[in-house]
């Protein structure tokens, strides 16, 4: 009722009252629902992470590092401190030099040597040759030559989440499955939205026998066994992703070509609709100017809903292996490799299943705000 | 009664028939065969095999083939499967994932119409938001979460329950894919139950229950849930279906022997006769339940007959 403003000075004033619109009184209830709003900040944060975060993660989500398969998710680098002493003096010793010195400084690894005969300055190669050692330099050398400073830069990884099977760092490959997900979650909603609309403000508004035949198609589509012919896109297009999720939104355009059908026809008994058809306005024209704005109301609501719909099926789909192939990766995926794993891994199933979550429960809570408000019910 | 029940199932019979043909055409359509290996079988071997599974004939013969055995009961024998009929595979594993089906929807219905009514008596207090949260949670996290953590947890970390495995039905082996499947109801049907008692507790005929001095908890039972379960009646004619057909992650996760699997394996191998035999106990499940659900409606709802 307080959203309803009487009495306003400017109504006093003989200015006239600025209507608010349905629009307006939807954000304005959107943003007074605390849960809907916190999960619209964190569906933004997911986007981001979509978007930026395989661009700006360390690691690409293809690298393999054959050295740390399956390394546990913490926050330590590796190698560990205490592990590249024993690794420099492992590539020292086929340099056949006297080492006196090893030591580690941050990123830096600091070698005295020392030999009886003129050290060749191409000793560094040794270093340069391992893995974890780059950039290796001589930075003093005495005069007879016979002893040497080396410095060598020691690479040192972070893998927050841990790695996978192959040695991949798991957060990389956590933000791209992101990113798959929401990709896929707007082309197959796109999709289901532009044929559901059209088709249900065709239907709805031509009536009749165009009507109930139109309607006869949704319901026969509505009766296949939806997993079977999911299975059957994948079947018919390879394992294209783009492709098949184009086919998924063509399926999952029945609920939306019903909802906007049932709107349609009581919005086209409505006094602006006539008012429309009298001034000669064309069918195609009151159609779009008239009735699909109307529409977009519960469109709204349903389409916010779809989202999580089709990304849990593209994780399904994937966790059968029916999705995205390797190297990309889905959260589906990620998620039956840490089933798999979970005995030796179990951060390998936890994180990208906090992420699935997490980002279906922000669908979820946003949809059902802007359900309560947009529903003119209970204004 | 008797006859609207012939007429419904006679009726079921041409969408049943629809379903077969498409299912077997669009089957067939899709590129590849069941006998595609990574190594090309011997043109000769080949040969003999279509010619031993009729994959020679043209088409439409053997899709006449297929309903001529079908009308006899015979599904024909599986192509990867060797030396079992869908028959058998589908009558081995349909007893399980029926098991396993009832039980999670015994304990969903039981549970989400506790929850549910709880939850629409004390309104807008904390038990309210406590279920709705819940209800939440189950809808949200997707199966293939909930199996696997389940199984880690008390299979592998705590090692009460065993992690996987059929054992022949025990109870210990059925907790845990039981729970699986029956979370996601269970928290559907406590968000259907909380808003259809919430005005079923405010309609005429519980005030009048009320006013005639009934005892409180007999107005809830009997007259109030009787109103309140008729979106639940609807919602689970097709759950039940897919519920009692077996669930492919569950059966994966916890190697049970079901026929969820058999259907995703079936399509990707090309097993055309084993694919087919889960569609139509599907479409079948489909069918009979959504019968059943009309009948429930009219025996709770005194305004609908069927004559």
């Amino acid at each position: 009722m307080t959203d309803v403003a009487t009495n306003t000075p400017e109504l006093a004033a003989g200015v006239p009252a600025k209507g608010r619109s349905l629009w307006a009184t939807a954000l304005g209830r959107l943003r007074r629902n605390k849960a809907a709003m916190a999960s619209l900040f964190i569906l933004v944060l997911y986007v981001l992470a979509g978007i930026f975060g395989p661009m700006i993660s360390p690691h690409h989500y293809a690298t393999v590092y054959p050295e740390y398969v399956r390394v546990p998710a913490s926050l330590e680098a590796y190698p560990r401190e205490d592990e590249v002493v024993p690794q420099a003096e492992s590539v020292l010793a086929r340099t056949r030099l006297d080492i006196n010195a090893i030591e580690v400084e941050g990123t830096t690894l600091r070698v005295e040597a020392s030999s009886e005969r003129e050290i060749d300055t191409r000793v560094t190669r040794y270093l340069d040759r391992s893995n974890i050692f780059s950039n290796a330099r001589i930075t003093e050398k005495s005069a007879d030559g016979r002893s040497v400073v080396m410095e060598a830069d020691v690479e040192r990884l972070r893998f927050i989440f841990g790695t996978d099977g192959n040695g991949r760092d798991l957060l990389a490959r956590i933000l791209i499955s992101i990113r798959i997900s929401l990709m896929i979650g707007a082309l197959a909603t796109g999709v289901a939205l532009v044929i559901g609309v059209a088709w249900g403000a065709a239907a709805g508004f031509l009536g009749g026998r165009v009507d109930n035949v139109m309607m006869r198609v949704v319901d026969i589509l509505y009766a296949l066994p939806f997993t079977f012919f999911a299975i059957l896109l994948v079947v018919f297009f390879g394992r294209n992703v783009v492709l098949m999720f184009i086919a998924v939104g063509a399926v999952e355009w029945l609920d939306m070509a019903r909802i906007v059908r049932g709107q349609t026809i009581s919005l086209s008994r409505r006094e602006f609709v006539q008012a429309a058809e009298a001034l000669g306005v064309s069918p195609g024209g009151i159609l779009r100017r008239h009735i699909i704005p109307n529409t977009l109301g519960p469109v709204i609501i349903y389409m916010t809903l779809l989202i999580p719909k089709v990304i849990l099926l593209e994780s399904f789909l994937s966790f059968l292996g029916l999705g995205v192939q390797e190297p990309l990766t889905s959260l589906g995926v990620l998620i039956s490799e840490g089933a798999r794993n979970m005995r030796s891994a179990p951060y390998m199933l936890l994180y990208p299943s906090i992420a699935l979550t997490g980002l279906l429960f922000t669908l979820n809570f946003l949809g059902d705000g802007l359900r309560d408000a947009l529903d003119p019910k209970d204004r | 009664m008797l006859g609207y029940v012939l007429r419904r199932l006679l009726g079921a019979i041409p969408t049943l028939f629809l379903i077969i043909t498409l299912s077997f055409f669009l089957m067939r359509v899709a590129p590849g065969g069941p006998f595609d290996r990574e190594r090309a079988l011997e043109a000769k071997v080949l040969e003999n095999l279509n010619r031993v599974f009729h994959l020679d004939r043209p088409l439409w013969e053997q899709y006449l083939y297929y309903l001529g055995n079908l009308a006899q009961g015979d599904l024909g024998p599986s192509f990867i499967y060797r030396d079992f009929s869908v028959q058998q595979l589908l009558g081995s594993g349909l007893p399980v994932s029926i098991q396993l089906g009832a039980t999670a929807l015994l304990l969903a219905l039981l549970l989400g119409a506790l929850l549910g009514t709880i939850a629409a008596l004390r309104q807008n207090s904390w038990i309210d938001y406590g279920v709705t949260a819940v209800a939440t949670f189950g809808i949200t996290v997707p199966n293939f979460v909930v199996a696997p953590l389940l199984s880690l947890v008390f299979g592998v970390w705590l090692s009460l329950l065993p992690a996987g495995g059929w054992g022949n039905g025990g109870p210990a082996n059925m907790l845990l894919p039981v729970i699986t499947l029956a979370l996601p109801q269970v928290a559907v049907i406590a968000r259907l139950i909380r808003g259809s008692m919430i005005e079923a507790l405010r309609s005429d005929h519980v005030r009048t229950a009320r006013a005639y001095g009934l005892p409180a908890r007999m107005v809830v039972i009997v007259h109030a849930m009787r109103a309140a379960c008729l979106p639940v009646v609807s919602y689970l004619g097709p759950a039940a279906a897919a519920l009692l057909t077996g669930s492919v992650v569950v059966e994966t996760i916890f190697g049970l022997p079901g026929i969820g699997r058999y259907f995703v394996q079936g399509a990707l191998n090309r097993d055309y006769t084993l694919v087919m035999g889960t569609v139509i106990i599907i479409a079948v499940f489909v069918v009979v339940f959504n019968l059943i659900v009309d009948l429930l409606y009219a025996a709770l709802d005194p305004r609908v007959r069927y004559d």
